[in-house]
């Protein structure tokens, strides 16, 4: 196999990677707020539900939460809910392992959410309650306090927590291999074994090297953009 | 007719009661300086006034309506309507750190639709002139002094043309050397017949800008009377031994 050859395949599996990073990051984002809301709550139950949930997902290695949410279904109801979406999307549309890249969708989801709503628990609650009282008593409401003074001072706050989580992000997609995920290392793992070629394996390096590199310097800007202001 | 009116007014915090029995009245056009020492509940007096804190029992009216009559609990919405009434200048100013100074001030009145934008830009202005920082419109706060940082927190809370300015120790976290742009700030409210209640340790300046002072200790108020009295005349022995610890630094 040329080194074209090899680097194509490559990165047919690093396009799961990055699939797996778009969404873990497009749905786990957004999911992590009403947990961090939860988490602030004063209606205690809500409170101690969520503190448990984030108390498991982030006691737990992600690679386990990988195969209890993909082999638990078929191990409690007999029904083995990702392998047979496999199985349809391979007759149906040829497409390879969806049940799989499914099951790893839903954990790295569940499991970023968590951490991210620790973040924006942090960044919500180092904001001073002058703020809040300053709105309070200009007449606004909960919302637009929220809205218009709080979330922009949070969101300059959290970048840079955040840059780390999203860069653990596309790293900590390899796991998905731990259920034969075609991703960038189950790739060259499979070169190892079938062609008998091991450098590929350290060749993925470059590629995770070259993403990092760009997100360091997108979230580095956005960093930048938002320090106009100091809160 | 008094423009506020507080009767007995009571607060406590879990088992530690901060406001007594509060009663006072205030007329309008007056300025009325609110002083004691730490912990004698100035504070929380004001803070119960801008329903920051809920008071336990009493009576609260502005201007013969009846703002907060005990036994009631208000809805949000009826807070929030009340707050309106004051007008709250915070010690450490709480700008918006993210808003320029023409931004902090249109904010509100933007968001409670007070006006047009234009109209409310021209408003921003002129106080903003009135206060001295029409060369600071564009600035961020992290860019201003904290004598100037009050200024705009007054211009702000003037914006919403409240029947009462509320002062919380407006000088208390400012440089010496900076006190007074933001007393000369009050002092000039004080010539346009503004309405205040200032929480103060500036014994002087209470002494100076005030028509009534208040002493308070332990959550009552011990004496009340025009500046003269009080400063010269005190007549309980909890306000003279205040007056000199506090006229010794």
């Amino acid at each position: 196999m040329s080194f074209l050859e090899v680097t194509a395949f490559l990165f047919d599996g690093f396009k799961i990677s990055l699939l797996i990073f778009a969404v873990t990051l497009l749905c786990g984002a957004p999911l992590g707020l009403p947990i961090a809301f939860c988490s602030m709550s004063r209606f205690k139950p809500l409170k101690a539900i969520s503190k448990v949930i984030v108390w498991i997902v982030r006691g737990i290695p992600l690679m386990l939460q990988i195969f209890i949410i993909y082999y638990v279904p078929g191990l409690l109801f007999d029904y083995q809910l990702f392998g047979q979406i496999d199985r349809y999307m391979y007759i149906e549309y040829g497409i390879m392992d969806m049940g799989r890249i499914v099951a790893v969708l839903i954990a790295f989801t569940i499991n970023y959410a968590c951490y991210f709503s620790e973040i924006y628990r942090g960044g919500i609650e180092s904001i001073s309650k002058g703020q809040y009282e300053a709105g309070y008593v200009l007449g606004l409401t909960k919302s637009q306090i929220f809205r218009k003074i709080i979330l922009k001072q949070v969101v300059q706050r959290i970048v840079p927590p955040m840059s780390n989580e999203i860069i653990t992000l596309i790293k900590d997609t390899a796991l998905a291999n731990c259920i034969m995920v075609c991703e960038i290392i189950k790739n060259a793992k499979e070169l190892a074994a079938t062609k008998a070629m091991i450098w590929p394996l350290f060749f993925t390096g470059v590629f995770y090297l070259i993403f990092v590199g760009l997100l360091t310097i997108i979230l580095g800007r956005a960093e930048k953009k938002l320090s106009y202001f100091r809160s | 007719m008094s423009i506020l009116e507080v009767k007995n007014i009571q607060k406590s915090f879990d088992k530690t009661e901060v406001l007594k029995d509060i009663s006072f009245t205030l007329e309008k056009g007056e300025v009325l300086s609110i002083i004691g020492s730490s912990g004698s509940g100035k504070t929380t007096l004001l803070r119960c006034l801008n329903f920051l804190e809920t008071t336990d029992l009493g009576k609260i009216i502005v201007d013969d309506n009846v703002l907060f009559d005990g036994n009631n609990k208000l809805s949000e919405d009826k807070i929030r309507e009340n707050r309106l009434n004051f007008g709250l200048v915070f010690q450490n100013f709480n700008l918006f750190p993210q808003y320029t100074v023409l931004e902090n001030l249109t904010l509100a009145p933007t968001l409670l639709k007070k006006g047009d934008s234009a109209s409310i830009k021209n408003q921003a202005l002129e106080i903003i002139k009135k206060v001295g920082l029409e060369d600071k419109v564009d600035f961020y706060p992290c860019q201003l002094s904290g004598g100037q940082q009050q200024r705009v927190a007054i211009a702000r809370a003037l914006m919403l043309s409240p029947k009462i300015l509320c002062f919380d120790e407006p000088t208390s976290a400012l440089d010496p050397e900076l006190t007074g742009e933001v007393l000369r700030v009050i002092r000039e409210l004080r010539d346009g017949n503004t309405t205040m209640i200032i929480v103060t340790h500036e014994m002087n300046f209470a002494k100076n800008v005030s028509d009534k002072v208040i002493f308070m200790a332990d959550g009552i108020i011990e004496e009340c009377g025009n500046p003269e009295e009080v400063f010269e005349n005190p007549k309980s022995q909890r306000l003279k031994e205040f007056l000199s610890s506090s006229l010794k630094d």
